[in-house]
């Protein structure tokens, strides 16, 4: 096995090993459950498709992702774990992407979790199958970018709890950068080309054509390259700040 | 071998270490001695590729640190201070842990292992969480990840701290059986210990090395060496023969501690003055409790090297 596969599976088995994989399991299908039938209007809508189901996804990402990115790298550094770490043969790329995948599946693993739903649909109606998988796909993608944002913020902070609070807040930002919101911000005093490019960044719009079935490329690498970034600048933060 | 040429580490307006230089060869065992806060542990770091130096570079076995840190961590075997581990894990699933990020496959992945649970008596604990065990066993497998693949260089930042004595002894007959084929480089506060497993003792003061020299030599600089201490049952009277002692060849002065009725006869240039002392006592029949020979005293030649405005 890689060096990438021997950290990724400890991790996903630590996750495992504590009642953080059990605790964030249930309350996520609990939560997801509670607002597709409720806020979403699962059966008042009439229509066989899960669209009340992804779109409650961002605002549910934005709160369970910090939890579980949170104690990535802060965790490490907080218990000296990570001289242990970075004293065996692995480089930090390694360790990072080992770290970060194990987080990915864990969260995968969750959102497979909530299948009966898909099931209930195909039973009650006759939904388009290939919408519900990119939703699926689309849906994993975010949570890979909270992800990876929150991955990043954990390796700057040894206290988990300010790398909770501030990763909602960037992931809020990048969330709602298509919105007036996070858009009025920057226009009053940036260029257009520059408010253009924030509101280009929105993980909902992206998110939002995917969760509609249309698979546009530029999609797929848009999440792909913002957990590239995102892991690119944890592992140079990882090694500026782990001895401190 | 190892190689630190000019290791310096700053961290701001503060110099941890600075511009430390050694090499270590194989069969030595070098007891690393320092107050807190003199870059004991940071220069362990900067060995071990955990801490990046400011300036010049450490070698391990030939291969850069900083250059080629896989290769120069693949024959490290490192303790780390306070011997962190993951708590949730097993012993047995963290040294598979270790050893399968060292490479190891197979056979020679259970034997080595094996035999790193076998040299820190493990097997009692193997199948409980590292979170539920006492600190000595925590340490032990701490030392266990360290020596699993049987690396030529062992760097160990405090590998007794926490240990009972006869955790104590059992580390360091470890080390002292691993030592012949091994470069070890050890930490530590404890004096004794540096005594009984160092051939090599590298004082550092202020993240600068003040002495650099044998055990034997070392305790030589002590003002102890050589000196003779008595103590005298009530009856006696340290003073009188405090008096008569001073008169002898070859005594340079002698101490006096009224609370514990013992003298103390320090020798001028080391001369060997017990024998004479000793037919002195016999003849007077003196009331002695003991008579010995000092060897010296570290902790003073410590404390003489480490505070450099104590004047003797």
């Amino acid at each position: 096995m890689s060096v990438v596969g021997v950290i990724l599976s400890r991790e996903l088995k630590s996750y495992f090993a504590t009642p953080l994989a059990y605790v964030f399991s249930v309350i996520f299908l609990a939560l997801t459950g509670a607002f597709t039938f409720y806020l979403g209007g699962f059966f008042e809508r009439g229509q066989a498709d899960l669209a009340p189901f992804f779109s409650f996804h961002p605002w549910l990402y934005l709160f369970l992702i910090p939890a579980i990115s949170m104690r990535i790298w802060a965790e490490e550094r907080q218990s000296g774990r990570i001289e242990l770490l970075m004293t065996l043969p692995v480089t930090m790329g390694q360790a990072v992407i080992g770290k970060f995948l194990a987080a990915w599946i864990f969260t995968a693993v969750a959102l497979a979790l909530t299948f009966p739903i898909w099931l209930t649909v195909n039973y009650l109606g006759d939904p388009d199958n290939g919408v519900v998988l990119t939703g699926y796909l689309g849906s994993l993608l975010m949570a890979g970018a909270f992800l990876a944002i929150g991955s990043c913020i954990s390796a700057a902070n040894k206290n988990q709890v300010i790398a909770f609070i501030v990763t909602i807040a960037i992931c809020f930002v990048f969330l709602l950068s298509g919105f007036p919101l996070v858009l009025d911000f920057f226009s009053a005093w940036a260029p257009q080309g520059i408010v253009d490019l924030v509101s280009g960044l929105s993980f909902l719009s992206h998110f939002d054509s995917l969760s509609k079935g249309v698979i546009d490329i530029r999609d797929v690498v848009y999440f792909l390259a913002v957990i590239t970034a995102w892991l690119f600048a944890n592992a140079i933060v990882l090694e500026l700040k782990k001895a401190d | 071998m190892i190689k630190a040429e000019t290791l310096t580490k700053r961290y701001g307006a503060i110099t941890a270490v600075d511009e430390l230089s050694f090499t270590v060869q194989q069969g030595e065992v070098l007891g690393f001695l320092g107050p807190n806060g003199a870059g004991k542990t940071t220069t362990m770091r900067m060995l071990a590729g955990f801490v990046q130096p400011t300036s010049g570079q450490a070698e391990m076995c030939g291969f850069s640190v900083e250059r080629e840190p896989t290769q120069a961590k693949r024959c490290i075997g490192y303790l780390p201070e306070g011997a962190p581990c993951y708590d949730e894990m097993t012993p047995r699933d963290f040294l598979g842990f270790v050893a399968s990020i060292r490479g190891l496959t197979g056979a020679e992945k259970r034997s080595r292992t094996d035999n790193a649970i076998d040299r820190l008596n493990l097997g009692s604990v193997l199948n409980q969480p590292v979170g539920t065990l006492s600190k000595g066993f925590k340490r032990r497998v701490g030392f266990a990840q360290a020596i699993l693949h049987d690396p030529p260089v062992l760097i160990l930042d405090e590998p007794t701290d926490g240990l009972d004595p006869n955790q104590k002894h059992e580390v360091r007959n470890l080390i002292n059986a691993m030592s012949d084929d091994k470069i070890i480089i050890i930490s530590t506060h404890i004096l004794e210990e540096v005594a009984a497993l160092c051939n090599r003792i590298i004082i550092v003061s202020e993240g600068k090395i003040a002495t650099d020299e044998t055990p034997d030599t070392l305790i030589r600089r002590s003002r102890y060496h050589n000196a003779v201490t008595l103590q005298f049952e009530p009856t006696g009277q340290p003073d009188q023969a405090a008096a008569m002692i001073g008169q002898l060849a070859g005594i340079d002065h002698v101490e006096t501690d009224a609370a514990t009725r013992s003298i103390t006869a320090f020798p001028a240039n080391n001369a060997l003055i017990v024998t004479a002392i000793a037919d002195m006592a016999r003849e007077e029949n003196w009331p002695l409790e003991q008579l010995h020979l000092e060897a010296g005293r570290l902790d003073e030649v410590f404390r003489s090297v480490t505070t450099p405005e104590t004047v003797q």
